[in-house]
């Protein structure tokens, strides 16, 4: 058991280890689901803020599992999670670290989001690199996710969408 | 208690679970496996909606239910849902334009409330609202697909965008819970969600080479809990569980 406070710094980086469950290669702070780690000094606990991707995404429900999971490893047992929804999740909070992983995973990362109604106009092969793709479907193995297929090298994949 | 903001959130919330409810009856049965993906995606980013809308609600009420009692312990006439979304899923035609005139119609009334007065309303509007977006284009897809295809489907498309017409009217209608909403900034004018909304199903079923409905007379009542005998139904098989073994747990 750990007897000293952690700071938030520490805390943090504990976090940052937690991937996604639905696309490993992603943590919950390239996602952009972690929001904010605070400690409140009034109530003796750390506040832990997440967001999630998609209203219905059953991911945050393991995630928030494994947020309380891991900092009970660390010894910090005072953990309050809340939902933070404003501002909604978005693609855009993905670095470009991040969506070169995704790539190298086979997941073509979205495009920066300029309007929300636009469907994302730049996409390449996440395997032979061409731009001459094609969307087989909307939705995909995940919330996140919608299905294409490469007219060049005819091979599906997924992509993350732009949202 | 506030009423006005409790009924509020349960039309907002019942709409989103009811037709979740009614998409995911679709599951394993759909014509093809990217479109049985796709309407049980819909249903899980409405039933996600819900929830958020179902445990406001809850605590506003503050008489200890939460977004699962409220979902699971209400009978049909405590259900505050619109008419539209409790009906067949039909085939696909009928799920299709059930979905289409939702859509095209939660777009507009989402992005009104998320300038809603209260804060919590307003979050959730803006999340769900970029979730509705991504659903209205599909529907309009499948509109334009099944409308404007073979002789069969343009037939059966018509058919269900006219069995359904009826059904429209009642999301643009204000009632004293919706006036005094609007008086407070809650939510927004509905009748003025009309206008726009006609040019969206306007200008899709001219692409589809669809009539718009002529129909002038609309069937109301599910704001105020009096519902057509499908909820029932629908009801009956998403609330077994917690009806033959009560409080059981996931």
């Amino acid at each position: 058991m750990v007897t000293t406070q952690p700071t938030v710094a520490e805390v943090r980086a504990w976090l940052e280890e937690i991937a996604d469950p639905e696309i490993p290669v992603l943590s919950i702070v390239d996602l952009g689901i972690l929001r904010d780690i605070e400690w409140s000094a009034a109530s003796g606990e750390f506040v832990v803020s997440i967001t999630p991707t998609y209203s219905g995404c059953p991911a945050i429900e393991v995630i928030a599992d494994t947020i309380r999971n891991t900092l009970k490893e660390r010894g910090v047992g005072k953990v309050r999670l809340e939902t933070k929804l404003s501002p909604p999740w978005t693609t855009d909070w993905l670095t470009d670290d991040a969506k070169a992983r995704l790539h190298e995973y086979g997941i073509a990362p979205p495009a920066k989001l300029i309007h929300v109604r636009e469907i994302a106009p730049a996409m390449a092969c996440p395997r032979c690199g061409s731009g001459r793709v094609e969307l087989v479907s909307r939705f995909g193995s995940a919330p996140c996710k919608a299905l294409y297929k490469c007219l060049n090298c005819l091979e599906p994949f997924d992509a993350f969408k732009q949202h | 208690m506030d009423n006005v903001l409790f009924e509020y959130l349960l039309r907002s919330g019942d709409n989103c679970l009811i037709l979740s409810q009614r998409l995911s009856e679709w599951c394993g049965h759909g014509p093809v496996l990217e479109e049985d993906i796709a309407l049980t995606n819909v249903a899980l980013d409405l039933l996600g909606q819900a929830r958020f809308w179902l445990s406001y609600a809850g605590e506003v009420e503050d008489a200890g239910r939460d977004e699962d009692k409220l979902a699971f312990l209400r009978d049909t006439r405590d259900f505050r849902n619109v008419l539209l979304v409790e009906q067949p899923s039909g085939d696909y035609a009928h799920t299709t334009a059930r979905q289409f005139y939702f859509d095209a119609w939660h777009y507009l009334a989402l992005g009104e409330l998320s300038h809603s007065s209260d804060g919590r309303i307003a979050a959730i509007a803006e999340k769900a609202r970029k979730e509705a977006a991504y659903h209205l284009e599909r529907s309009v897809d499948w509109i334009i697909r099944l409308g404007d295809g073979t002789e069969e489907s343009h037939h059966r498309m018509q058919c269900a965008a006219d069995a359904l017409w009826m059904y429209t009217g009642e999301l643009f209608e204000m009632d004293e819970i919706d006036r005094a909403a609007e008086e407070r900034g809650i939510g927004p004018n509905l009748t003025a969600l009309r206008a726009p909304w006609r040019v969206q199903v306007e200008r899709t079923f001219a692409e589809a080479t669809l009539q718009v409905p002529a129909g002038q007379w609309m069937q109301r009542g599910g704001k105020r809990g009096v519902h057509t005998e499908k909820l029932g139904y629908v009801l009956a098989e998403m609330q077994f569980l917690q009806r033959a073994y009560p409080g059981s747990q996931w």
